[in-house]
């Protein structure tokens, strides 16, 4: 009662000092203990490093003869040379056979002795030699990191690893995991652990395990537990017909039976995802065109190329700021935006205005325009395509639970293209530039009599759907090749879009996106690729035939031409 | 009326000067695309003609007298492949030409090449089916790339299959002839998939989850891919994004390089594989001087070296080989010279031009690496022979190609009915 729960200060000091005495006591007590222990562990330590020695090796059996080596000799390296093997860190030194780990600094690596740890200053690429390593080896890294890393600080590298071991359950994998499960915490990786073990239950000869084992499996999404009771499904088929076999049968059935149906349904969540992202791709690069050609009525050929220039802004960023990938995409999209824009309304003041009212000539002159965009990024940077970094936190992707995950490259695609979509309808909506295009659209001459510099608002609407393509070309760097070709790829789609959708509407724009998107995610498995593409194009051609002007017509200066 | 005379002799004279001029060097046409689709992929070998003949030159030239490239630019347009191979023959008058890259493009010479008897080196990998007898096949037949690259993961325990292609003549046929050599392993046909996509297609997610699907039943999968350059990077990034990794479903490319794969970021494809007959990365003293010599005459220490480069480096040093040994361009003395010819490869051994027009040459797999190199994971013991004909099609397994042997004398002599079809080819 009334005891300040603060303590005093002096309070915290002495008792800081007294863990603080303890603690060098203690590592003292340790320091003389290891010293003692170092005699006898030399030639162990000796005997780690030869091991370790021996990655230089040509042959990839004796690789993963060693890999598990130093798996099991318990050294505290073990984990690090092997997660850097993975990584493609671990080279060495041509001249004594040291192996190393490095970090490179263009041809200059820094590096550090793999079996100690102890730093060794910097080296040139050409003297050291990377230790290759091949998929069967990845797969023998993997395993033996993930039971290296089963008492990680990380839950999400001790779950990953627990499902790793999926792949490789037997009595002994089965009992290290048990040890782990007693000291394990978190619900994730408890589960985790549980359905690893209960993988290997499956294979116990006591019936009653068996069954407990497919009962706990029943609610797993893993592929690997799918795999195991089908397995042992097969086992029991070819087995003669015992009563307990036939119980296990039908309870394998069953399981089965529950697991697919819940796949079945995200599998259909992932479709709808799927042909949600590709309607917003779809969004994204049309909705420049819905400006340009829905607003404008001119028909721009050079839209792809817009697109181009966008993504190669993003090239062109990265390679200016090297060591920023992660935000470099960032600092593209006003890049993007503004360059594009000033060659659209370049392209514009240059040739489009002087053919207005004329689509026949437009189409020809914006083609031209577009072969001379696609020849000038050709000769000017090169007709190989560039190399576009994805940051970390686009790839990879969100999972739900082992049955549905969403790419994240895909997820932020969606969002932006929402986000650039609803930006627009302010910027048209709620500006007075926006009210200015609006008036210049519906009703040229009488714009121009109440003062409204009908040429520049062209240019200026010219450049906005030029920079939105830019922006969308951003995006689109993160999709697919960044090349001379890029824009050749988008352009067909991006027209059909905006003609499906209705011409000089945003919302029909929006609405044509998604609805291509799923429409052709939903034929595409069922017809393949090709075909998906021709029924959909096939299906607009029909749709114009019934609606000339899309889904969403609108008035405006197309319409009173 | 006198100054036209005089016109007309200085024409005269120019005309006979320059044809004096010609007969002075010896002519080698370039037919690649410099300009749109494939210009991507075929500038590449231009340059390495244009190497190969400066290299050519410093060492004096051939029969005494220099050589002279003659570059012309069919800009990836495939009717126009024939009309520059007639220009360079009838109007550049070139005893030789270097040329071509997608099949479509080497179709569409044929004729011409056939008709005015000229002499074509096509250098990249194909789907065989063809043996002209004024062309010479340096790059890969499909028994020398698509058959090895399957027995080699058949090896690594791989029972489930999925052939992905771009939808034109070369996925076709090579599909069609892996399905059919699956077929003759035992492998059912529940245990193959088939999908075609559409040339440059970028969105792969559907794809990519159904062969998760496919791949997830409990057999080891792995993809052959016969997708077209420019669609690989959409593929592998979705791959890689939807968490396929190499180990667990690899896909095994053949039109995947290194030139390709320095235009990507390569961090999603590491360990995947791909199957040629060269790698940069492969160890051999004439691999060594290439590499250095392509970099220096390109101005780039970073540019890499691929397959159809090596086949563009075999087909020009056997022809320069042939013609030092006929004595003459001509190309009916030529030809004949060029059968059994031996040049090293650049991997190590020696590559021999068969009476086929197909050389013998090993096949390598490699798995890529982070920084876009491939690491050499398998190789076939010695040489393999190219096929013209494959014998896993029973409509092509009959059928043989020798130009050297007097009986037979044709690019597709059938074994059965002792005869040589119609056609030229």
């Amino acid at each position: 009662m009334g005891v300040p729960i603060i303590e005093r200060p002096y309070i915290i000091i002495t008792k800081m000092l007294s863990k603080l005495t303890f603690f060098i006591l203690l590592s003292f007590l340790l320091s003389e203990f290891s010293l003692a222990e170092d005699t006898n562990t030399s030639e162990k330590k000796s005997s780690f490093t030869e091991i370790v020695t021996g990655l230089t090796t040509k042959n990839f059996d004796e690789k993963a003869a060693i890999i598990k080596e130093i798996q099991q000799s318990e050294h505290p390296r073990s984990l690090t040379i092997l997660a850097k093997l993975l990584d493609g860190k671990i080279y060495y030194k041509k001249d004594d056979k040291m192996i190393v780990i490095v970090d490179f600094k263009g041809k200059i690596a820094n590096i550090i002795n793999a079996s100690t740890g102890d730093l060794l200053g910097e080296m040139p690429k050409n003297k050291l030699k990377k230790v290759g390593i091949n998929n069967k080896l990845r797969r023998a890294l993997n395993l033996s990191i993930a039971q290296l890393s089963l008492a990680d600080k990380s839950e999400k590298v001790r779950k990953s690893a627990a499902v790793e071991m999926f792949k490789n359950m037997n009595d002994e994998t089965s009992s290290i995991l048990k040890k782990r499960l007693t000291v394990e915490k978190n619900k994730d990786v408890i589960s985790a652990l549980k359905t690893a073990i209960s993988i290997n239950q499956l294979n116990s000869p006591i019936h009653e395990n068996k069954l407990d084992a497919i009962k706990s499996l029943s609610n797993s999404l893993y592929p690997e537990v799918r795999v195991a009771l089908r397995d042992l499904e097969k086992d029991l088929s070819n087995k003669t017909l015992t009563p307990s076999s036939q119980i296990l049968t039908q309870e394998i059935q069953a399981a089965l039976k529950k697991i697919e149906s819940s796949v079945g349904i995200y599998k259909q969540i992932e479709n709808i995802f799927f042909g949600i992202s590709l309607g917003s791709v779809l969004l994204l690069v049309a909705i420049g065109l819905a400006i340009t050609f829905g607003v404008m009525g001119v028909i721009n050929m050079a839209h792809g190329e817009m697109l181009m220039l966008g993504a190669y802004t993003t090239y062109i960023v990265q390679q200016l700021l090297p060591n920023h990938v992660e935000y470099s995409i960032l600092i593209s999209i006003p890049t993007a935006f503004v360059f594009t824009g000033l060659v659209g309304i370049g392209i514009e003041r240059g040739v489009i205005r002087f053919l207005y009212g004329r689509p026949l000539e437009t189409l020809l002159a914006t083609f031209g325009i577009s072969l001379i965009l696609q020849q000038a990024v050709r000769t000017l940077i090169s007709p190989q395509n560039r190399a576009v970094y994805t940051p970390d936190w686009m790839s990879g992707s969100l999972e739900i639970n082992p049955a549905l995950s969403l790419t994240y490259n895909r997820l932020y695609i969606i969002i932006f293209a929402l986000l650039v979509l609803a930006g627009l309808m302010m910027l048209l909506n709620k500006s007075k530039f926006g009210l200015q295009v609006r008036a210049v659209t519906q009703n040229r001459t009488m714009a121009k009599a109440m003062g409204i510099r009908t040429d520049w608002v062209d240019a200026f609407t010219f450049g906005l759907g030029s920079g939105i393509a830019g922006i969308a070309g951003v995006a689109l760097s993160q999709l697919t090749n960044v090349g001379p070709n890029l824009g050749q790829a988008y352009i067909i789609d991006s027209f059909m879009v905006v003609v499906f959708g209705g011409v000089g509407n945003l919302w029909g724009t929006l609405f044509g996106a998604m609805t291509l998107g799923i429409a052709n995610k939903y034929l595409e498995p069922v017809t393949g690729a090709v075909l998906a593409k021709i029924i959909v194009l096939v299906f607009i051609i029909l749709f114009i035939q019934k609606r000339p002007r899309g889904m969403f017509a609108l008035k405006g200066r197309s319409v009173d031409n | 009326m006198k100054k036209l005379s005089l016109w007309s002799v200085l024409c005269v004279a120019m005309i006979s000067w320059s044809s004096s001029a010609f007969s002075d060097t010896i002519k080698i046409g370039v037919l690649h695309s410099l300009s749109g689709t494939m210009a991507i992929s075929e500038t590449t070998l231009k340059d390495t003609v244009l190497m190969m003949i400066e290299e050519q030159n410093k060492a004096g030239g051939l029969l005494g007298k220099q050589l002279e490239a003659v570059v012309v630019d069919p800009a990836s347009d495939w009717p126009l492949f024939a009309e520059k191979m007639r220009e360079l023959v009838e109007v550049h008058k070139v005893d030789v030409i270097f040329g071509c890259w997608t099949s479509v493009s080497r179709k569409s010479v044929l004729p011409v090449v056939e008709e005015l008897n000229g002499l074509l080196f096509y250098p990249v990998q194909y789907e065989g089916e063809e043996s002209s007898k004024n062309v010479f096949y340096t790059g890969a037949a499909p028994n020398q790339q698509a058959i090895p690259a399957v027995d080699y993961l058949m090896g690594a325990g791989v029972e489930r299959w999925v052939l992905a292609g771009t939808d034109y003549v070369y996925p076709r046929t090579t599909n069609k002839i892996l399905e059919s050599y699956l077929k003759l392993k035992g492998v059912s046909e529940k245990d193959i998939m088939i999908n075609y996509t559409p040339f440059g297609h970028s969105d792969w997610q559907t794809i990519v989850s159904d062969i998760k699907q496919f791949g997830s039943a409990g057999k080891k999968t792995a993809v052959v891919s016969t997708v077209n350059g420019d669609a690989n990077v959409p593929f592998y990034k979705e791959l890689g994004n939807q968490g396929v990794s190499a180990e667990d479903i690899p896909v095994i490319a053949f039109s995947v390089g290194e030139e390709e794969l320095s235009g990507i970021d390569t961090a999603p494809l590491v360990g995947h594989l791909a199957a040629w007959n060269y790698f940069q990365s492969a160890e051999s003293e004439e691999n060594d001087k290439f590499i250095e010599a392509w970099q220096t005459f390109i101005g780039d220490e970073e540019r890499v070296t691929n397959d159809p480069m090596e086949a563009t480096y075999i087909g020009f040093k056997m022809w320069a080989q042939a013609v030092t040994d006929a004595g003459t361009t001509e190309v009916d003395k030529v030809r004949p010279a060029m059968y059994g010819l031996e040049v090293p490869n650049l991997t190590g051994g020696t590559a021999v031009m068969n009476t086929n027009h197909h050389l013998s040459k090993p096949v390598l797999i490699g798995e890529i690496q982070d920084d876009g190199q491939f690491e050499i994971v398998w190789s076939t013991d010695g040489e393999v022979k190219g096929d013209a004909w494959t014998d896993y099609l029973p409509e092509s397994a009959l059928i043989v190609s020798d130009w050297a042997d007097p009986a037979i004398n044709c690019g597709n002599y059938n074994t059965d009915t002792k005869k040589c079809s119609g056609q030229n080819f």
